[in-house]
């Protein structure tokens, strides 16, 4: 083994890169040990032994919060947000591949909403559902459905406006990581099919989703994962019930035991759990696509 | 290999239903930003200019909420809250887009430059990468048992005799909120650096050092002008999320330290919506001056 000299100026890099590292996962993995902190232990080192003392105490949950019933709720809606972030997103690409007109204006809205502050989204689609809400009230009054309007809440929630203000956020990422795929793919595959006689449904279905199912996999991952840590954009468009990173960032100030580093690592360990299964599915899906591509 | 790519272009035109398939492939995406982006910023708009009372918005056309924001801007010595407020946030944004741009670029400059297997290259680039996933909030309390009275830091101080006393000013500061910034919001920056210096052609730093360039020369006059979009991509991605934050500033800074994002929350908590509504139009307006001034012509989707 002989090495190359390396370039002046590497081991300073190195050393920093270094740094940037632990300074990254340092705090992260401090809170994972302090949550596992004894009984008598507090919020900061030294640890006083070792027990699951304190994720007992999440499970019979935190005041008057119910972090099971958030988990859940945050479960379900991150994992609709997948679906619908891998499914819009991988259409949307399709249809830039083609002649769409308005596109370049499209595009142009989904960057837009990238980079717009999440405060001014939030704001925007919490007004637009109480303004939703008067118009569904008054209109309940006029025809004078007394009993519906009594029950009415309010429109806002987790499976509409919280929804929706998830989606302006996964689907630009979504979209732009097809732009990427799409810009590596080689059509002449697609060419192929189509001059065998393959309708554009079977040419999808058999030829390029095979190829970008890897990469549609890592969308899927963006789409769950973003939204399970989603604060900012939710905060104002949401409705009587919080999702897990809401609670969680209320928490912050009441919460001064352990038990608020173990909720921490339960959501980190979902998190790193969904990354697993994205890597594990998408390599799975190349490898099964090298196997059985070959004629 | 180039009959392909002269055969590959023709496609939609060939086949006139094409088009019709395109909009429809669009339609949800579109109507989702429809719906939930450019309708809210459209009421966003004209709820500013409405009225309101303790218990709802009063339909109207008024300036009083701009008045409102900028009372005594005009008249007084002293600086008016919300000039203040943005001066407070500009000052963040700038802090943490200069750390953010060196701590990125230095970062990339040696993934991209100084590892020589792609591997590991790969690997190393996940790495910086992965916590971008996890939960934003996880990582600042993450900070309290490191930079508390009682934390780490003061700790090890403490016992290096470096202070007297715990320094009470690392956690619940603007020193916790810009570490914290940096710590979450680097990774924007990474990725576009790294994602241009990938596409620079090795052969010009060869070029560069062949003609006698020393390293700190080619950085400077090679590098660093080939990074530019990069560098642009991850400099609007860093400022706009800066100059709407409320929930670092919050947490990080003890719900203590003003920003506009926090205001326009506080005011929707007291249901003030048409106020707040003024205060989003106006930073709006802000950050599309910053980004305007930034861009000047980047096209995003050459770059991936």
């Amino acid at each position: 083994m002989t090495r190359e000299k390396r370039a002046p100026g590497f081991w300073p890099l190195a050393i920093f890169f270094a740094a940037y590292v632990l300074f990254l996962y340092g705090p992260m993995l401090v809170i994972v040990a302090l949550s596992f902190q004894g009984p008598e232990g507090g919020l900061t080192f030294p640890m006083r032994g070792w027990s699951t003392h304190w994720f007992q105490k999440l499970a019979n949950g935190l005041g008057s919060v119910d972090i099971g019933s958030a988990l859940w709720r945050s479960l379900g809606l991150g994992l609709t947000v997948m679906v619908f972030t891998v499914v819009f997103s991988v259409l949307a690409g399709l249809a830039f591949r083609k002649k769409l007109r308005g596109g370049s204006m499209l595009f142009f809205v989904v960057v837009a909403s990238l980079i717009m502050p999440s405060i001014i989204v939030s704001l925007g689609i919490g007004l637009e559902f109480r303004l939703l809400d008067t118009v569904i009230k008054t209109l309940l009054e006029a025809w004078g459905m007394q009993g519906a309007l009594e029950s009415y809440g309010t429109a806002l929630g987790i499976y509409t406006s919280a929804l929706g203000a998830h989606l302006t956020w996964t689907l630009p990422f979504g979209l732009l990581i097809m732009f990427a795929i799409f810009n590596r793919f080689n059509p002449a595959y697609e060419e192929a099919a189509r001059d065998l006689g393959a309708t554009p449904w079977q040419c999808f279905r058999h030829v390029v989703l095979p190829l970008i199912a890897p990469s549609v996999v890592g969308i899927g991952m963006f789409g769950f994962t973003l939204s399970w840590d989603e604060i900012a954009r939710t905060s104002q468009a949401i409705g009587d019930v919080n999702t897990l990173p809401l609670e969680l960032q209320g928490l912050t100030t009441t919460v001064t035991t352990p038990s608020i580093y173990a909720l921490g690592t339960v959501t980190m360990v979902v998190s790193f759990l969904v990354m697993g299964m994205a890597v594990g599915l998408s390599s799975m899906l190349g490898k099964r696509h090298k196997a059985g591509g070959k004629p | 290999m180039s009959t392909h790519v002269t055969n590959s272009h023709p496609v939609s035109a060939r086949a006139p239903g094409r088009t019709l398939a395109a909009w429809w492939q669009a339609l949800p995406l579109t109507t989702v930003f429809a719906l939930f982006f450019l309708m809210p910023l459209a009421l966003v708009l004209m709820v500013s200019f409405w009225d309101y009372n303790q218990y709802e918005m009063l339909p109207d056309f008024t300036f009083k909420n701009y008045i409102a924001v900028f009372d005594g801007c005009l008249s007084g010595e002293d600086m008016c809250v919300t000039f203040k407020t943005y001066l407070s946030t500009l000052k963040f944004s700038l802090l943490v887009w200069f750390l953010t741009l060196i701590v990125g670029f230095t970062v990339s400059y040696f993934l991209a430059f100084h590892v020589r297997s792609s591997g590991v290259q790969v690997v190393l680039f996940v790495l910086c990468t992965i916590p971008f996933w996890t939960s934003n909030v996880i990582r600042m309390i993450a900070w309290v048992p490191l930079l508390g009275r009682n934390g780490l830091v003061n700790d090890i101080l403490v016992r290096l005799g470096a202070v007297d006393q715990p320094v009470e000013w690392l956690l619940f500061s603007s020193f916790s909120v810009v570490l914290a910034f940096v710590h979450l919001f680097s990774t924007f920056m990474i990725v576009p650096i790294f994602n241009s210096m990938m596409r620079i052609d090795r052969s010009l730093l060869e070029a560069a050092a062949d003609s006698g360039a020393t390293a700190w020369q080619t950085l400077w006059n090679v590098i660093v002008p080939l990074c530019r979009t990069g560098i642009i991509i991850g400099s609007i991605f860093v400022i706009t999320i800066v100059m709407g934050d409320f929930v670092t500033i919050g947490v990080m800074g003890g719900q203590q330290i003003a920003s506009v994002g926090k205001i326009i929350q506080v005011q929707t908590s007291y249901l003030q919506f048409p106020l707040a509504a003024a205060n989003a139009v106006i930073l709006l307006s802000v950050v599309l001056m910053i980004i305007w001034a930034l861009t000047r012509m980047v096209d995003i989707r050459k770059e991936l």
